[in-house]
């Protein structure tokens, strides 16, 4: 981990605000990104006021989409939880990343910004601090601009997906496929992660023909966690990219 | 175990995704402030983030008709190409439409 030049932390409003503006070209592709999820979730038969509470409560993309695919009309609970958890569980990592910064700040300022944590924001945010920033007006400006921009694109969308009742003939059901595995490759660092992921693909297939319904997702993810531990040890939390 | 599809039940399942994504956000600062995360752990939890979106996609490669096989297919190489989610996206339900308008 970097050492930072400066140490100590701290929460204003001006370094929020500043956060907020350095945020906002990315935000705009985040209203995009919210759009086809509220299209998405229109089409999977989520009320109006659910689609806009989860992305205001969870503010995840990547797990709400996932979770689009196991609603139905009963949701699986296992499937939920560990589709949540496993898709979100790369934050322990981010969070853990910023640990020597955050523990500046005063406990309830400290767990109230992770409530904001996301990929775009915390690589800015852990950029600012190998660079000896104290002011963590980053993470949660730029955060509060890309939960806005989450929910402003989800709402645009469920008002859009609403009045599309024919779905597969403009390719609209595809979205949260093609989501997924842009979110995947966009994430993928270094050429041996394929092994893991062949496993979890491998895995996943024969739960999906030979096990329980849903449980493909926690057999997968297990899988290619535990392949991981194969891998050579590299650090690549201080190098993701913005995402 | 499952929720019913009900405003309540749907409701709950928000809740608890949003209890469990914030544990997530929370939990690295909280673990580290007891004991450092490994190395090891580290690697399980970098190959899990993204075995678990093969695992989500899966069915619609596996059970899927071939115009969401094409957008899957589509989608990687542009992204690929290009390193862009959106226009990825873009052309993988693009490949959809219009297998489907012009091959059924």
């Amino acid at each position: 981990m970097a050492s930072p030049s400066s140490t100590g932390a701290r929460l204003d409003i001006a370094g929020t605000l500043l956060g907020m503006r350095r945020m906002a070209p990315m935000a705009l592709f985040v209203i995009a990104f919210g759009l086809a999820f509220g299209v998405a979730a229109a089409q999977r038969g989520l009320s109006d006021v659910e689609t806009l509470l989860m992305s205001a409560l969870v503010f995840a993309g990547a797990s709400q989409f996932a979770v689009l695919e196991i609603w139905g009309p009963e949701i699986p609970l296992v499937a939920l939880i560990a589709t949540t958890f496993a898709i979100n569980a790369r934050h322990l990592l981010m969070g853990a990343a910023l640990y020597p910064w955050l523990q500046h700040l005063p406990t309830r300022q400290r767990y109230a910004s992770l409530v904001v944590l996301s990929d775009s924001n915390w690589a800015m945010a852990a950029d600012d601090f190998r660079r000896g920033e104290r002011n963590v007006g980053m993470l949660v400006g730029g955060g509060l601009a890309l939960w806005l921009a989450w929910l402003i694109g989800t709402l645009i969308g469920v008002i859009f997906g609403s009045g599309i009742t024919d779905p597969e003939r403009y390719g609209l059901d595809v979205i949260m496929g093609c989501f997924l595995l842009s979110m995947l490759v966009g994430g993928a660092r270094q050429l041996s992660i394929l092994i893991p992921w062949s496993v979890a693909a491998l895995s996943a297939f024969v739960a999906l023909r030979w096990l329980p319904a849903n449980s493909h997702v926690i057999v997968g993810a297990l899988a290619g966690g535990l392949a991981g531990l194969w891998l050579p040890a590299k650090g690549t939390r201080n190098t993701r990219r913005a995402s | 175990m499952s929720l019913p599809t009900t405003p309540l039940g749907a409701l709950l399942a928000i809740l608890i995704m949003a209890l469990i994504t914030y544990l997530t956000r929370s939990g690295g600062v909280l673990i580290m402030s007891r004991v450092p995360i490994g190395p090891r752990m580290e690697r399980f939890i970098n190959a899990m983030s993204g075995s678990v979106l093969v695992a989500v996609i899966m069915p619609t490669a596996v059970e899927g008709d071939w115009g969401a096989r094409l957008a899957l297919v589509a989608t990687l190489v542009a992204m690929l190409l290009t390193r862009k989610p959106l226009i990825a996206i873009a052309a993988g339900i693009l490949s959809a439409a219009l297998w489907r308008a012009l091959v059924g």
